[in-house]
């Protein structure tokens, strides 16, 4: 048959259990339709509380200014940009699965890229508050835009690592939402023609632009999607290359480094995929869609953690030899004394992102592991501590100790409204992923029924024949059929 | 656009879809459109419909943003703010490599998504008439203008020898529309035929 494209059995299916469209419809669609559980409720009302505790961290700190957090002389950038850094890294996953395994042909990407793409979205938003606040006078936050102005016109420096940023990280959040949005048309118009409620009728019927699955649509939607693919691919790797630059172009001991741009892709990567490890492994058990999150896709992204994580450690590996190598006396004291030795001050955060990011995901050589949830959660939450003090790391350890001893002696640790800025962004964080988990398909409707019959449980058995089969008794069967026409 | 009379017939297998388009093609009947709940692949080179040019429309935008931030950030550092950096040159090509490729794939993304939406009509708030409420859910929909040629009847027979599992005759609006059309201004009905 035409449509039918065949996949090895080796392969274990993507979607578990007897479905066809109508069942695939009524999974993904039905969480959407029932009321909110309790376990939302609590889970959203939390999220916004810690949202709200964010917003007054903000207020203090456009009120009284950025002296509310406790940067001081030789720490000009504290937990703002870690949380930054933190936060764009998280974003990588969503669009690599997207974008990336899209291009290589990856079906299992089906199950996951929808939520991924959310929680890329949402980090990003998070991710771009810090630089902005961190401004101190944010109503000037319009002078990072290049225009003609009545200030010269003075313009912005596009030599400046910091401007490219502005434009990678823009740019990264419009194609992002841009691809997420072109993705869940087809989606919405399947919730609106099903709709019974008048108010959701017309919310999707809002959302859904007027989609009508013709034929020539699909047609232009799958040269969309795969153009989009094509562009993002280029421009996720980019986004954190010139989050790199902003350290690697410095002469700073511990940033002025070439290895940056690939080390923090592989670190984002890394992270992300833990991020949506712990989203995913709570949504298909709350939703209850663990036919389409199986434990296959589980797998399948330890895998990739393990081998991300262990290319962020050859790269820790790699500075230090190259620290000692380089025989560059403020290099070699930067990392050998100001991270490695463990009595160093922030000594113990070296450590720290040592084990959680080197040591810990090695766990995820043995199958077992890989397929154990509580593990995988765990983990998943142990590699984005560790991802966060790595960039703490990068970014404190580095210039807590400038030039001048004098001014050493000043430890940091950060404010509560630096700690509540950032929790106030997991209230943002959270707060829309469970306005999407609840409102949103979070699983990518159409696309999963396009893969179905190549890889759902219950067709890939009717094609498991032509696997068993001995090659004669092919020959006389198809030989039969010829012979009959 | 206009209101025209369609005879409407409900496939369950995509893989029925092929060989019935297919036949409405041999047989000269006029084949409206298919409409699906999944892009299914080939459907477009059976129908006869041409590729989409959006490729190459992407194209267009992308290079347009590259010219453009070259230009601008070329003008703006070499003649009408002439920094100097360090002594370094004006002309810093390389270092304005991040921003010109940023603005190639911002211009390439926009300009793309807003070129699909503009080629299929897509929009909030616009209605469009919908053959079968299940098209977006589990039934691929093929639908036959009725011309004046033909008429409907016989074409809901040869419908029915294509295999589709429900026939229907319907009069609908071919464009889209904003507001209530149907009710108000009843210029379309459902008049369905028992198969």
């Amino acid at each position: 048959m035409a449509s039918f494209k065949y996949e090895s059995q080796v392969r274990a299916p993507l979607v578990d259990g007897t479905k066809d469209y109508h069942q695939v419809t009524e999974d993904i669609v039905r969480p959407i339709e029932a009321p909110p559980s309790r376990a939302w409720w609590i889970g959203f009302i939390i999220s916004v509380a810690l949202l709200m505790f964010g917003v007054y961290s903000i207020y203090r700190e456009v009120t009284y200014g950025v002296g509310q957090w406790n940067l001081h002389k030789t720490i000009g950038w504290g937990w703002d940009i870690t949380n930054f850094v933190w936060w764009v890294g998280i974003g990588h996953a969503g669009t690599l699965i997207s974008a990336i395994l899209l291009l290589f042909r990856q079906g299992w990407r089906t199950g996951v890229n929808r939520a991924a793409e959310a929680m890329t979205i949402f980090a990003v938003m998070c991710a771009g508050q810090f630089p902005i606040w961190h401004m101190g006078r944010v109503w000037m936050a319009f002078f990072v835009l290049p225009y003609p102005n009545t200030r010269g016109p003075l313009w912005v420096n596009f030599n400046s690592p910091l401007l490219w940023d502005v434009f990678a990280i823009s740019t990264y959040f419009t194609v992002s939402l841009l691809f997420w949005y072109s993705g869940l048309i087809p989606d919405f118009a399947t919730i609106r023609d099903r709709a019974k409620l008048k108010w959701r009728k017309l919310m999707y019927g809002l959302l859904a632009f007027g989609w009508t699955g013709s034929a020539k649509h699909w047609q232009r939607h799958e040269a969309l999607s795969l153009v989009l693919a094509g562009l993002s691919t280029p421009l996720v790797l980019s986004v954190h290359t010139v989050v790199s630059f902003d350290f690697a172009t410095s002469v700073i001991p511990g940033w002025h480094t070439t290895i940056f741009p690939p080390y923090f892709v592989a670190g984002a990567i890394f992270s992300g995929f833990a991020m949506v490890q712990t989203l995913l492994l709570v949504t298909r058990k709350v939703l209850a869609l663990e036919d389409y999150i199986t434990m296959e896709h589980i797998e399948v992204m330890n895998k990739v953690i393990v081998l991300t994580g262990s290319i962020v450690g050859i790269a820790y590996l790699t500075e230090l030899f190259i620290a000692w190598y380089g025989q560059n006396p403020y290099e070699n004291y930067a990392f050998m004394k100001n991270r490695v030795d463990v009595f160093s001050p922030y000594g113990w955060s070296y450590w720290l992102m040592m084990g959680c990011n080197v040591l810990s995901p090695q766990i995820f050589w043995f199958r077992k592991l890989r397929r154990n949830i509580v593990v995988t959660f765990f983990m998943s939450v142990i590699v984005n501590i560790g991802m966060w003090f790595e960039r703490f790391v990068i970014i404190v350890t580095s210039i807590y100790r400038d030039y001048i001893p004098s001014s050493w002696a000043v430890y940091y640790r950060p404010t509560i409204w630096e700690v509540g800025f950032y929790l106030g962004t997991f209230g943002l964080f959270f707060t829309c992923y469970f306005l999407f988990s609840k409102f949103f398909p979070v699983i990518a409707v159409a696309e999963i029924k396009h893969i179905l019959k190549k890889s759902g449980e219950s067709y890939k058995k009717d094609m498991g024949k032509v696997e068993n089969e001995s090659v004669d008794q092919l020959y006389h069967e198809v030989h039969a059929a010829h012979a009959h026409h | 656009m206009a209101v025209k009379k369609f005879v409407v017939g409900c496939f369950d297998e995509e893989e029925a879809v092929f060989d019935a388009v297919k036949k409405v093609r041999k047989s000269g009947y006029k084949l409206h459109d298919v409409y699906s709940p999944l892009p299914i692949h080939g459907l477009d080179k059976a129908m006869g419909l041409r590729d989409t040019s959006i490729h190459t429309a992407g194209f267009i935008y992308g290079i347009t943003g590259t010219t453009i931030a070259l230009s601008c950030i070329s003008w703006i550092f070499t003649k009408d703010w002439p920094l100097n950096i360090g002594g370094k040159p004006h002309f810093a090509l390389p270092a304005w490599i991040p921003i010109m490729f940023e603005f190639t794939v911002l211009c390439a993304a926009v300009g793309m998504v807003l070129t699909f939406c503009y080629l299929c009509q897509l929009a909030p708030f616009v209605k469009k008439h919908h053959f079968h409420p299940r098209a977006t859910d589990d039934k691929m929909v093929m639908v036959i203008e009725v011309t004046p040629k033909n008429d409907a009847a016989e074409i809901s027979s040869f419908m029915n020898s294509l295999g589709a599992a429900e026939v229907n005759t319907q009069i609908a609006e071919t464009g889209w529309w904003i507001g209530r059309y149907d009710k108000e201004q009843k210029l379309y009905a459902d008049e369905t035929v028992s198969a």
